[in-house]
């Protein structure tokens, strides 16, 4: 192992790897995570590796914005790690590659229960009826909300379906002149309308994946609700980069819906000014008649095929999948658990995160296909078109299924041919 | 084969052979790659690659967003060029002018913004260009000029991308003008104007034509970078909005690196390739007409 390993590397940083030394008889169990969660589980492995004493754990950060091709460049070049943190859209990806290993066989003999995780956020790992990731944490999107402008036009509770959003929005942007709008949808972000398309019954993809499944009287009723948003001056037709900051602009009122993932929780504690302290809210996403679904996001924790220590790394994801070890995990980063038994204790009495909980029994993984990335830009990229009245809501969902159908060309020859599933 | 050639071989073959590795292979296995499907699946298992012939090249002319691409290279190259060149020649001009005062400071001044780095001058643009606080914009509007939405209007951003870029550029073709224009001799300027010749005939007459080898050299140089837009949207706009600042690289970047379509990819940077060759090609021919050495 450490001829192996080591070797090559010695070369260059015997000093940066203090656990190279030969007197250490510990088997090294690569790991990759990303971004804070990188930072953080730091602070978790040292009870790992006290309970495991054959094991050492080394950490390698990849920040989100490389891990992407950092990731599919390690499986080109077979230098993948034994384990490591994957966003739940890039499991398809991988598994096109053939690089994760399936953990039905660890799951038989293991006191992990997918009953206790949030259905949609386990389902995001499942394809082809085998397991591929343990989910780490759950993400999803709702609505961030400023409790006194819906006072103040009229409204004492968030909004539970369309109808009753719409009429809020209309009243929020009654006498403002175009200064203020009611709910932020940046145009260079797909999440929202995302979020908002899963709560329809038909699938976004049809025929397993291999076609597009847009132009259909569900999802044109969405498209046509969101479109709505910016025609009725609702939302500005804006991108991220040019709200300089949106916690000042939501502070000063520019918006009174925002549709985020949990960890504003945390940034809106500390960002927004004492004046707004106390003044805003999170709620479920509404939808088309009460209550709606919304994006399973997150990541999960996946063995690759290249494994040499496949067991140590299962080992290791069942200790971060404890109810307790999960516990510290949010205390340190704010990262909402995907086990409904973790989520006693102080995330219980939280306010912010009620709703979350509430949100999280009616999340749905986004269509399980290697291309679903590129598919999801695609609907940015039209719904921008819509939003700025170069097409029609038909058109562009027929733009889309159009678009979606060359982009799944070589699936369904793939299909066709059986290669993959 | 004489002593003197093989010895020539001989010490030219590190150079060569090191070209040929890092270049010549490169070359021709993405051309290869090109008249491929390569993609995530051939990653997965190279038995699902397929050689496609011209497929690629064809499916890319096929594609509304290579096309638009190309016009908002061109766009950018056509407008950007000729402002660069001429910012570059005229800022050279006032420099050299025996009017000037503080050419020290100057020089230095205008060079700094192609010293920098690209990504610390755009975030400082883009609060430059932002639409409520931006100073630009609080300009206008002590004219009377309503806030433009500069990176966020379609039809605004090109010329923002223009002006951010050639602002970043132009001191280096400075330098280069400058230089030039140290070398011409003092006496030309001298006995033109004991004929009676004003600025403008010396500039027409004189300057220009000295200047000859090296306008064509700066804009063979600055075609060929305006050609290969991509740091400025990348960090500014990621080509929005509604992909107006997309440029040819910037979608050969997406195709490969993104989407992982390495075949797609490779026929982007052969037909960009062949387009750059052949401008440059036609400045050249230009050139020889012009009888410029």
């Amino acid at each position: 192992m450490i001829g192996r390993r080591c070797g090559a590397w010695l070369a260059g940083a015997i000093a940066l790897l203090p656990g190279c030394t030969a007197g250490d008889s510990r088997i090294a169990l690569h790991f990759w995570a990303m971004g804070r969660e990188a930072e953080v589980v730091l602070e978790l492995i040292p009870e790992f590796e006290r309970l495991h004493p054959g094991i050492r754990v080394e950490v390698e950060q990849l920040p989100w914005s490389a891990a992407h091709e950092k990731l599919l460049t390690a499986v080109a070049g077979d230098s993948t790690p034994d384990l490591c943190q994957l966003g739940n859209s890039w499991i398809a990806e991988l598994l096109a590659l053939k690089a994760l290993v399936p953990l039905d066989a660890h799951l038989a003999r293991s006191a992990i229960s997918r009953e206790d995780y949030f259905q949609g956020a386990w389902d995001g790992n499942v394809l082809g009826g085998s397991v591929y990731g343990i989910p780490w944490y759950v993400d999803t999107r709702l609505l961030f909300y400023r409790t006194d402008l819906l006072a103040a036009a009229g409204f004492t509770a968030p909004p539970k379906d369309w109808a009753e959003w719409l009429r809020m929005l209309d009243a929020l942007i009654q006498n403002s002149h175009g200064e203020r709008y009611g709910v932020l949808l940046p145009l260079n972000e797909y999440d929202s309308l995302i979020a908002l398309a899963l709560q329809q019954r038909e699938p976004l993809l049809r025929d397993n994946g291999a076609h597009g499944n847009f132009a259909n009287g569900e999802f044109e009723r969405t498209f046509e609700f969101y479109v709505d948003m910016f025609r009725k001056h609702y939302a500005p037709p804006v991108s991220n980069s040019q709200i300089a900051n949106v916690w000042t602009e939501f502070a000063r009122g520019y918006f009174s819906f925002y549709i985020t993932g949990p960890w504003n929780i945390g940034e809106f504690k500390r960002r927004l000014p004492a004046a707004v302290q106390g003044k805003w809210m999170t709620a479920p996403l509404p939808g088309l008649n009460g209550p709606g679904a919304s994006t399973a996001g997150g990541a999960s924790l996946a063995v690759f095929r290249g494994a040499q220590h496949a067991e140590a790394a299962w080992q290791l994801i069942e200790y971060l999948s404890q109810p307790a070890v999960q516990q510290r995990f949010h205390a340190l980063t704010g990262n909402l658990p995907p086990r409904r038994s973790s989520w006693q204790g102080a995330l219980e009495s939280d306010p912010y995160a009620a709703a979350f909980r509430d949100q999280l029994e009616r999340v749905k993984p986004v269509p399980k296909v290697a291309e679903w990335e590129r598919i999801a830009t695609e609907m940015r990229l039209v719904a921008e078109r819509v939003v700025r009245g170069d097409l029609s809501v038909h058109a562009g969902a027929l733009e889309l299924d159009a678009r979606s159908d060359r982009i799944l060309a070589k699936r369904r020859e793939l299909l066709a041919a059986g290669t993959i599933l | 084969m004489t002593a003197a050639a093989r010895a020539g071989l001989i010490l030219a073959f590190p150079a060569l052979s090191v070209i040929a590795l890092f270049f010549f292979v490169p070359v021709i296995i993405a051309l290869a790659l090109s008249l491929t499907d390569f993609d995530i699946y051939a990653l997965a298992d190279i038995h699902n690659l397929r050689f496609t012939g011209l497929r690629n090249y064809v499916e890319l002319l096929k594609t509304p967003l290579f096309w638009s691409a190309l016009g908002n290279t061109l766009y950018f190259t056509s407008v950007g060029v000729p402002l660069s060149i001429g910012a570059s020649l005229g800022t050279a001009l006032l420099l050299h002018s025996r009017l000037a005062r503080f050419r020290g400071f100057f020089r230095t001044a205008l060079f700094a913004p192609v010293v920098t780095t690209l990504v610390a001058v755009a975030v400082i643009w883009r609060y430059l260009l932002h639409t409520r606080y931006g100073l630009i914009n609080y300009g206008l509007a002590h004219l009377g000029i309503a806030p433009i939405d500069w990176l966020g209007n379609p039809h605004f951003a090109m010329p923002s991308i223009i002006m951010f870029t050639v602002w970043k550029n132009f001191g280096y073709n400075m330098v280069i003008f400058l230089a030039a224009l140290q070398s011409i001799p003092e006496e030309l300027y001298e006995a033109s104007g004991l004929d009676g010749a004003g600025w403008w005939l010396q500039f027409r007459h004189i300057t220009l034509p000295m200047l000859g080898p090296t306008l064509l050299l700066v804009s063979i140089l600055t075609i060929a970078g305006f050609f290969q837009l991509f740091a400025e949207p990348y960090v500014m706009t990621q080509g929005g909005p509604a992909q107006s600042t997309v440029s040819v690289l910037y979608f050969m970047y997406e195709q490969g690196f993104k989407w992982w379509n390495l075949g797609t990819a490779s026929a982007v940077a052969f037909v960009l390739f062949l387009m750059m060759f052949t401008v440059t090609a036609l400045q050249m021919g230009v050139a020889r007409r012009l009888a410029i050495p």
